[in-house]
């Protein structure tokens, strides 16, 4: 039943966000335009640390503005029926799984693009399976996180200047774990040594997942 | 009145921490000799050591490699704090670097570790008849440890801050989740206050790591996993307290805060807990680098630290209460004067 629910809602978001294709074109835009004016600022890149730390930062604000809008384009109305007919944790799940997926896709967009402009040179020598999974994992990862600080955000009624203050201490952590995750992906190196980080980046993203499906119910009640 | 007896608790422990923590002196130890490598033939040096007692008991004086001794010639005590010794050093040390150790029987052994880069290697010295004494010293005295030296009492107040930050959260923690619970007012008070007196607590830490981080490591501030999880918890919490500014009713604002302290309490205990293991750190206790307790952490230094911990987790809470307090006053007074 709660599974059916779950479904039902993701279907839901997917058409909300078919409906306003812009919401996916302002986040594709974003990305594209923040790759293009760092590479006015650096054109190729070659340095490894470097090349791996731009990349994260710039989809660190890629996912704050793609998932600043998550309970914010929604009137207070429409919210209030949403709330009636489903059960807040179901539309915390739907909602935490659906950007997941969004910023999986976005993250690996992303990184397509970055290569282009920015130059793939640091990938010669990576093991890019890791690679990609720790992308997959880690943009996933700050989508779980920010979902719940976005309905924080909007709840206090203050919008995406309050989402950065709350998020990013909390992102902080995983931010700085990707990035070391990723940085040994790109040097070459095996599950032996990168596996660990990519296990605690999971148990970081349940643990996160866990939590909004405990919090979410007192936040959606007046 | 019953139940302060914990305040006059803390109290005493922190005066016992201020008086024997600053007061008990560093062992004695060997600091500094006057050249740095040596080679076949005779040598005379000089040695400088720290808290030694040389002028009242000549010290035992010799050289070691790689377990073999070779005891000096002469020894000329110049002061308290200063010997000169004489050595014939044979040819056919080991290993290049060679150890300088004394002992006197107030001291016991001291040693400076790989003084000299040893020139003239061979297979192994032909050992002389060299017998050295290791009656330890009897003294109450904090280990003496180079790098650290005299900053090693700084463990008696930076590491409890950490404690009682800690301690306060978790108070925090649980307040928050007696206002999600009943939405009770009272609770969010006591979250905020304990909020703001941790960060107090943090700040402290802060500087006096910062201090020891610049007496140690020789910076301010590093990189590194402890730091950067220390950072992320002050972030964390100013983080909670403009969420809160920017809510003006109390019932929301009490559950806001809340749900946002549960989430990020959670996160960042499981943040401070796991990562500093997963990587390299100067810090001790992670990384592969031992905490104190596992051999810096000697009976003398327990005696004094254990009652610190205590005693400044006590003094937090008793802050705690203190501010907890005052601001349900004031807002009584506040509600009563109709502002």
């Amino acid at each position: 039943m709660r599974t059916a629910e779950i479904a039902h809602l993701l279907k839901l978001e997917w058409q909300l966000d078919r409906r306003q294709k812009h919401a996916w074109g302002s986040m594709a835009l974003y990305v594209v335009s923040t790759i293009y004016v760092c590479y006015q600022g650096v054109r190729h890149l070659f340095d490894i640390p470097i090349w791996n730390a731009l990349f994260w930062i710039i989809l660190l604000f890629a996912a704050f503005n793609a998932l600043g809008r998550s309970f914010q384009r929604e009137n207070t109305g429409r919210q209030l029926y949403l709330y009636t007919l489903a059960s807040p944790r179901s539309v915390v799940l739907a909602r935490t799984i659906y950007n997941g997926i969004t910023m999986g896709v976005l993250s690996l967009l992303s990184l397509g693009a970055y290569a282009l402009f920015i130059g793939s040179s640091p990938m010669n020598d990576a093991r890019l399976d890791i690679f990609l999974l720790v992308v997959i994992v880690g943009g996933i990862g700050f989508a779980l996180v920010l979902t719940l600080i976005s309905a924080l955000a909007a709840r206090a009624g203050n919008g995406v200047g309050l989402m950065a203050i709350l998020g990013f201490p909390i992102v902080l952590p995983m931010l700085l774990s990707v990035m070391k995750a990723s940085k040994l992906a790109l040097d070459g190196l095996g599950w032996d040594i990168t596996g660990k980080y990519v296990l605690w980046l999971v148990l970081i993203d349940l643990i996160t997942v866990a939590l909004a499906w405990l919090l979410f119910p007192y936040l959606w009640r007046d | 009145m019953k139940g302060w007896w914990w305040k006059l608790l803390s109290v005493v422990l922190l005066l016992y921490v201020v008086i024997v923590g600053l007061g008990t002196p560093l062992g004695p130890a060997l600091v500094h000799a006057s050249i740095d490598r040596i080679a076949p033939g005779p040598i005379s040096l000089e040695a400088t050591g720290y808290n030694t007692h040389f002028a009242a008991n000549t010290p035992e004086v010799w050289l070691e490699n790689d377990g073999q001794r070779v005891c000096a010639t002469d020894v000329k005590v110049l002061s308290d704090v200063q010997f000169s010794a004489d050595f014939n050093v044979p040819e056919g040390f080991r290993t290049n670097l060679t150890s300088l150790w004394a002992w006197d029987a107030a001291d016991g052994q001291v040693v400076l570790r790989e003084a000299f880069f040893t020139q003239g290697l061979g297979t192994g010295i032909a050992q002389d008849d060299c017998v050295v004494s290791d009656a330890a010293r009897t003294s109450f005295a904090f280990p003496n440890r180079s790098i650290l030296n005299e900053t090693i009492r700084n463990l008696f107040f930076h590491v409890p801050m950490w404690f009682t930050m800690m301690v306060l959260m978790t108070i925090a923690f649980w307040q928050s989740l007696l206002v999600l619970r009943s939405g009770d007012l009272v609770a969010d008070g006591k979250a905020l206050s304990a909020v703001d007196v941790s960060l107090l607590f943090a700040a402290l830490g802060l500087i006096t790591g910062s201090i020891w981080a610049r007496a140690t490591w020789g910076g301010w501030w590093t990189s590194d996993p402890k730091l950067n999880g220390a950072a992320v918890t002050v972030l964390i919490y100013a983080a909670y307290l403009i969420l809160r500014g920017s809510v003006p009713d109390p019932h929301k604002r009490a559950r806001l805060a809340a749900i946002y302290n549960i989430f990020a309490y959670v996160l960042m205990m499981v943040f401070i807990m796991v990562l500093p293991r997963l990587t390299d750190s100067l810090h001790p206790g992670s990384g592969g680098n031992p905490a104190f307790n596992q051999y810096d952490l000697d009976s003398t230094l327990r005696a004094v630290f254990y009652p610190a911990v205590m005693g400044w987790i006590l003094l937090g809470i008793w802050a705690y209460t203190l501010h907890q307090r005052t601001a349900r006053l004031r807002s009584i007074y506040d509600e009563a004067n109709d502002r």
